[in-house]
């Protein structure tokens, strides 16, 4: 309570209290949907598709690599060749895999537009009697 | 693989074990390179042979060690060492290994060798059982790889005898 206290002066009613932490929290609930909105836009730089595509190409990149430096390395007689093949395939994987080319992102998910939400509220629930009947159910 | 920083970790630890897993298999293809190394030493001089105050025998010698090692080196080769030991027997100890002289082979093409030297460390015997006595010349080796395992073997070459009295 002192903190409230702190946060807001003292001469105001409870009635203003509650309207400033009701301010308050719908500041946070906008902070979330900020959130979700930096999320959607993240995601959408490479989709579920892509990211196993990426993953998949890096390993089969790899390996293949190794088994070419290990082959030119063992016929040509010099380790030194055998790692700076590799290390070429390494950094070659690197640039296809790692960067969010658009080839990865073929099949975006279609997330809902915010004023399509606005239409399909979400259900409320009712606190009192949910709350008192889980517990029974356990 | 939803974020750079995943993708670019999962990249790094795979290609770091592959990696590995290269190293090991080069290592073990070392196992199929059968080498056929040859070696000759002559002792052409003992320069001096004494009994120390101390109470051991100790012989100073000339020789010529000459040597093809070339068929130890593989891919996976870093160096080879090599070093001449006098072995012989005493009714003290069953065997005795006295380094005469060592080197170090750094590529293929030095393999192939021909030295004429005093011994570099110094023929000290546990006592004076040195007069008369038979002694083999051995040399071994190390091949030291890239990655892997180190293979070691000898070849021993018998038939040197050390004075009946000191010089």
């Amino acid at each position: 309570m002192d903190v409230y206290m702190a946060l807001f002066p003292c001469d105001s009613t409870l009635e203003d209290l509650t309207k400033r932490l009701h301010s308050l929290a719908a500041g946070f609930h906008e902070l979330m949907q900020m959130k979700l909105v930096l999320y959607r836009i993240d995601a959408n730089k490479m989709d579920w598709q892509g990211q196993k595509v990426a993953e998949q190409l890096m390993q089969i990149m790899l390996v293949v690599f190794a088994i070419a430096a290990f082959i030119t390395g063992y016929v040509l007689g010099s380790f030194q060749l055998m790692l700076y093949v590799y290390a070429g395939g390494v950094v070659l994987t690197t640039l296809i895999t790692i960067p969010n080319w658009p080839f990865f992102n073929r099949h975006p998910l279609k997330w809902l537009d915010p004023s399509e939400a606005e239409k399909h509220p979400k259900p409320q629930v009712v606190m009192g009697s949910v709350s008192k009947k889980k517990p029974a159910k356990k | 693989m939803h974020s750079f920083g995943y993708r670019a970790n999962a990249l790094l630890t795979f290609a770091i074990t592959i990696l590995a897993v290269m190293c090991a298999i080069a290592s073990i293809s070392d196992n199929f390179n059968t080498p056929s190394p040859t070696s000759q030493v002559q002792v052409l001089n003992i320069n001096w042979f004494r009994n120390k105050a101390d109470g051991d025998d100790e012989v100073s010698m000339t020789m010529n060690i000459s040597a093809d090692l070339q068929s130890l080196f593989t891919w996976n080769t870093k160096q080879v060492f090599v070093f001449l030991a006098a072995e012989y027997e005493t009714p003290q100890n069953s065997l005795n290994q006295v380094s005469l002289w060592d080197g170090i082979i750094p590529a293929k093409e030095h393999a192939r060798f021909y030295i004429h030297t005093t011994n570099k460390y110094r023929f000290v015997d546990q006592g004076s059982n040195l007069r008369e006595r038979d002694f083999n010349m051995t040399l071994h080796w190390h091949v030291m790889p890239k990655t892997g395992k180190m293979f070691a073997d000898k070849i021993v070459m018998t038939g040197f005898r050390l004075p009946r009295s000191y010089r």
